[in-house]
């Protein structure tokens, strides 16, 4: 015999545990940065941001972490994304679904599921020690550049191919080139999710430790060259904490981390927000 | 067919296409004249829009199309491997089923064709603008608000900007696909108004799902199902005396 629900208690039931799961996932999310920023808060002095730190982290700030973070993330993101930008309109606009289109996808979701200490594992054997690049900004943005290329890429494509294929058809009759239509309509129409796909590659890469401490190292001198190594705020938090060093200290990297990934959350989508006005 | 040389512009000949396996025109062979509307009717799956897609080749886009024979426009056959396709397209400006708009402005989506061919002086874009417009009936619902997203017009607007924008690359041919399948009767007779008025400048081949619009505009008429070319004729000709028996059965709403 079947049993007959209400539909308008089922409504209800459905609709309170929707709002119950939603409400734990708002609620983990404050509390981590309600904690972070309660810990950290206290030590954020101005001079926390601007001293390179002394005696191991435990005095002085962590102005070198943010620089050599930065410079991480911003040549990982600069070597990835043309690589994976550039894989995406491959496969979404310059050829027929095939076999190898097949092995590229499959291939680019196998490196996704790869730990990323593995990934530093790779890193340093290649270019640490075989390319002879040493731990340096350099192996380390590479490293992190593999790492963050799949995502890229089926963000990227995603994108792409929600783009109507109308679009393209107008683009082709009113007498553009391939290329003329890939860069002055489906791109056009495709960054709002390309730039999402970057976003999501930026905040990896801030957060990332493990692929960082075996490529990049974990000086804590300001990096001169692409060749010295160099701390990132998420490998100085690690060190921090786990050898024990200062703990409050530690606490205040972790909220500047927050803090700026929250900034350049917002910084981009506001910025992305003027654009799709501007095309649509 | 008669010997029609003088005035013919397109000439199809024994011309096929296939999708892969699925041959989608079966063995056509037809001629377009110079400054006439041809209609081209048929049930949903007859081959029509693959034909007009064959005349700008944009039937080249989908994996596995394949063709056989030839179209000549203008004594060329442009399925040889020298033609210059984006040339080609240009001269054979395409109205499709839905407006699409392209998401930028009114003067964007005008000028975009002519942009692409390099016209990069702003007068004469301007003036081409006004023209275009102009001829498609629009310039005075739209004159004010030209900056403005061309995403927010009526449908019927969207499609007379869509014939605006072709008309702005200075093709030869005007092919339409249903133009006017998704619009209202008032934006429907608009548009076939700006037909009539442009074959004097312009060949026009319009596919349509609508017998009755093919015979209020059109000079000749095609029909085509299953792939084929059934009959093709003068449109009052073919509307009160057909041929084919099937011309007839489909005319008179017996199937499609």
């Amino acid at each position: 015999m079947r049993v007959r629900v209400n539909p308008r208690a089922e409504q209800a039931i459905v609709r309170g545990i929707l709002i119950v799961l939603t409400s734990i996932t708002v609620f983990i999310l404050l509390f981590i940065i309600y904690y972070i920023l309660k810990k950290g808060l206290p030590v954020l002095k101005l001079g926390f941001l601007l001293k390179t730190p002394a005696e191991m982290g435990k005095s002085g700030g962590i102005f070198s972490t943010i620089i050599g973070t930065i410079v991480l993330t911003l040549l990982a993101i600069l070597i990835a994304t043309p690589l994976g930008v550039g894989t995406a309109i491959f496969l979404t606009e310059y050829t027929w679904e095939n076999r190898l289109t097949r092995i590229i996808r499959f291939g680019a979701d196998c490196l996704a599921g790869i730990p990323s200490i593995i990934f530093g594992l790779f890193g340093f054997i290649l270019f640490v020690m075989k390319l002879g690049f040493g731990w340096s900004l350099l192996s380390g943005s590479l490293t992190l550049a593999f790492m963050l290329l799949p995502t890229i890429i089926r963000t990227s494509e995603e994108a792409l191919k929600s783009v109507p294929g109308v679009y393209r058809e107008v683009s082709f009759s009113l007498g553009s080139t391939k290329w003329q239509m890939v860069t002055k309509v489906v791109l056009p129409s495709a960054l709002p999710g390309i730039v999402t796909g970057i976003i999501l590659s930026v905040g990896r890469s801030i957060g990332e430790t493990a692929a960082v401490i075996f490529t990049a190292g974990s000086a804590l001198r300001l990096p001169t060259s692409l060749f010295s190594s160099s701390r990132t705020m998420s490998v100085h938090f690690y060190i921090l904490a786990r050898e024990g060093i200062s703990l409050p200290n530690a606490y205040g990297t972790a909220a500047i981390l927050i803090i700026a990934i929250l900034i350049i959350n917002v910084v981009t989508y506001s910025l992305m927000e003027r654009f799709i006005k501007k095309y649509s | 067919m008669p010997d029609t040389t003088e005035r013919t512009a397109i000439r199809v000949r024994e011309f096929s296409h296939y999708f892969g396996e699925y041959q989608g025109l079966k063995n056509i062979g037809l001629d377009v004249f110079r400054n006439e509307i041809l209609g081209v009717i048929g049930p949903a799956g007859s081959g029509k829009s693959t034909f007009l897609r064959s005349l700008n080749r944009l039937n080249d886009l989908v994996q596995g199309s394949r063709v056989e024979g030839t179209v000549e426009i203008e004594g060329i056959n442009i399925y040889e491997p020298d033609v210059n396709v984006v040339e080609l397209r240009r001269r054979l400006g395409m109205v499709f089923a839905t407006p699409v708009p392209l998401p930028r402005s009114i003067f964007e989506n005008v000028v975009f064709g002519p942009r692409l061919a390099g016209i990069k002086d702003k007068a004469a874009l301007q003036e081409l603008v006004r023209d275009c417009l102009d001829k498609t009936t629009l310039w005075d619902e739209v004159k004010d608000r030209l900056q403005t997203s061309a995403l927010n017009l009526s449908g019927g607007q969207q499609q007379r900007l869509c014939i605006a924008r072709i008309l702005a690359l200075k093709p030869d041919f005007i092919l339409l696909d249903e133009p006017c399948s998704g619009l209202d009767p008032i934006s429907t007779m608009k548009i076939e108004e700006s037909l009539r008025r442009l074959k004097q400048d312009y060949t026009v081949i319009l596919v349509t799902n609508n017998t009755k619009q093919a015979a209020r505009v059109a000079d000749r008429t095609a029909f085509f199902l299953g792939g084929e070319l059934i009959e093709i004729g003068v449109t009052d000709r073919l509307f009160t005396a057909p041929v084919d028996k099937r011309t007839d059965d489909y005319l008179r709403g017996r199937f499609g």
